[in-house]
């Protein structure tokens, strides 16, 4: 199985775009040779602007940008983008409900060796709690450029969150890619496995192997966390009898609780969440750090069968 | 409230010619800041709530700025060719919205429904809800790096219009306007013209205990930008220092204005508990009274 990684996706994505879009503007804050952004800066460099380790500037200046009619990339950490400039994010981008796209890499417990301080496992609850913002976790490589692609023509704010590690490239997320759709890669079973971002490989292999084990399982990948497909996700379980949500982050205010929310008010069904639990993580390479803190197809199963038994 | 609407026809050119301020300007600005100072004193006590001391020490820059510097035009309050305003230190809101309504970018009896629900006259300014505001501020410290975005955005594209924003001195304890400021100089914002209010008094008492600024234009002179110190009640000083900004253009500038927290109203001049306290209705009474007689 062949590895890349998503926030490549994302530069690459983006010196697609700039020819395109004269208003594309990238911004970064000291970490464009780790965010990549550093391949844009050699190709565009009148449309690279480096703010220096001072993210807060950069996402105010992100939403100046904006109100001139530019689309600015704000790249940054997922930690400082939703922690330190957690202001900047909310009372100068989403409130202004701007064209600004926070592109948020180093995102999960796989950031790995950095530890704790900068494994952002929070992100995810904090986007999906600003009013306006459009909250994108893209699966792989290229879904990461499409969600790129696609960011770079939404109206409104965008947090797109990106990993920092070789991921799996999963071919069942290819092809379209459209802001709010989710994508079934498995149909309806007796059970449905919801995904998003990096987890989307683990829901597959579990997936496979309840199949072998005679469970029928389903699998919804939600690149989007806000807004929710609801549609998808009440059709794809509306005979199950029970979902497990899968995300690199944690259980808290994820992927697993805006399922959970959605299914309580429309379609109540048992449910397991597989995700970070409430904890800080600590430094590792990332294959070991998914495998301790049960973010593996095999915790997906045991949640499976936790619910059929 | 009885605030002097020009004609629009007033608005909407240059405007704005360096050098000594002729008596018939210069009454016509007295004037109109009298009339705000005013219409800030009613405002903010029908709210019952909102920020009397920092817009009355802002009064006489805003009246400066709107009414005889800006090139804009209120018939048009999205024109791209206008001078920008950005008010970073964004609890002032009283003064913004006055001197808007001044202008003519909403009727003065939108002022009556300043923090009310349903009101476009938000506590703190939003560019989506008010004609005439140009970014959304509100916490500090976020408006003066929004408007080095702006400012580097229209440098890029060689636009001439020039960004003016306002900076409280107590805001300046906020780390992100050093990011700025640092910012600014790197991208060598000429056409970007900030202002400090400097009258001394934040919220819980003078800056120099709460947390000292001074050296305040050697610090900002350290970040390389261009600093001028000047009145910030004289309208002749602000104009020849505008003059003078514009003339550099090679650094983002900052205009510190010595300035007098509460002016115009004696019982609230530099007094620390007038930054967030709204009059009643007695107080609303004698102030007024107070600035009947400076007109």
């Amino acid at each position: 199985m062949p590895f890349k990684k998503t926030r490549q996706g994302y530069a690459d994505a983006l010196i697609e775009l700039a020819p395109q879009i004269p208003e594309l503007i990238v911004l970064d804050a000291d970490v464009a040779k780790a965010t990549q952004t550093c391949d844009f800066e050699v190709v565009f460099p009148d449309r690279f602007f480096n703010c220096g380790t001072a993210e807060q500037n950069e996402l105010s200046v992100a939403a100046g940008l904006a109100l001139e009619g530019y689309r600015p990339f704000a790249t940054t950490f997922g930690m400082f983008a939703t922690k330190r400039a957690a202001d900047q994010l909310r009372n100068s981008i989403c409130y202004g409900n701007l064209n600004v796209i926070v592109a948020a890499t180093h995102s999960g417990i796989s950031t790995g060796g950095d530890g704790a301080s900068h494994q952002t496992n929070e992100d995810i609850a904090i986007a999906r709690v600003m009013p306006n913002l459009t909250v994108l976790v893209p699966g792989d490589y290229e879904e990461a450029r499409l969600a790129t692609v696609a960011a770079a023509r939404h109206e409104g704010p965008v947090y797109l969150r990106l990993g920092r590690d070789q991921y799996p490239v999963v071919p069942e997320l290819h092809g379209d890619f459209e802001i709010g759709k989710a994508k079934v890669l498995r149909p309806a079973g007796d059970y449905l496995i919801v995904s998003t971002g990096i987890m989307a490989s683990e829901a597959l292999q579990a997936a496979d192997e309840l199949e072998r084990a005679g469970v029928s399982v389903g699998v919804v990948h939600m690149p989007t966390v806000k807004p929710l497909d609801i549609a998808t996700l009440l059709a794809e379980c509306a005979n199950a009898k029970g979902v497990v949500t899968i995300e690199e982050h944690s259980i808290i205010g994820g992927l697993g609780e805006a399922v959970a929310s959605c299914l309580s008010e429309n379609l109540p069904k048992p449910l397991r969440r597989v995700g970070v639990m409430d904890c800080f993580g600590e430094s590792g390479q990332a294959p070991e750090l998914l495998d301790k803190f049960g973010l593996r197809a095999r915790n997906v199963v045991a949640a499976v069968k936790d619910l059929a038994s | 409230m009885k605030l002097t609407v020009p004609p629009p026809e007033q608005f909407g050119s240059p405007g704005f010619t360096p050098g000594p301020l002729g008596d018939e300007d210069r009454q016509r600005l007295e004037l109109h800041a009298v009339e705000i100072r005013r219409a800030i004193i009613t405002m903010v006590t029908r709210a019952n709530s909102g920020h009397v001391g920092g817009s009355l020490s802002a009064t006489d820059l805003m009246v400066t700025l709107y009414h005889h510097v800006m090139k804009h035009d209120p018939r048009q309050p999205n024109w791209s060719e206008r001078d920008r305003f950005i008010l970073s230190k964004g609890h002032c809101t009283p003064v913004l919205y006055a001197t808007l309504a001044s202008c003519g970018y909403f009727p003065v009896d939108d002022l009556d429904a300043f923090r009310r629900p349903g009101s476009h006259l938000q506590g703190h300014p939003h560019q989506l809800k008010t004609p005439g505001v140009d970014a959304n501020t509100g916490t500090l410290g976020l408006g003066l790096s929004t408007a080095c975005g702006m400012a580097l955005g229209a440098k890029l594209r060689g636009e001439t219009q020039r960004y003016f924003v306002l900076v409280g001195d107590g805001e300046q304890n906020e780390g992100q306007i050093w990011e700025a400021a640092m910012f600014g100089a790197k991208y060598s914002l000429g056409n970007l013209i900030a202002f400090t209010d400097r009258n001394r008094l934040q919220t819980d008492g003078n800056t120099e205990d709460v947390m000292p600024l001074d050296p305040l234009p050697e610090k900002w002179e350290a970040f390389r930008w261009h600093v001028q110190e000047i009145d910030g009640h004289d309208l002749q000083a602000m104009l020849d220092a505008i003059s003078t900004a514009l003339a550099v253009s090679d650094c983002p500038h900052m205009i510190v204005l010595n300035t007098v927290k509460g002016k115009g109203v004696s019982f609230m001049e530099n007094e620390a508990m007038w930054h967030g306290t709204p009059p009643t209705a007695e107080q609303e009474t004698r102030a007024l009274e107070e600035l009947n007689h400076a007109v």
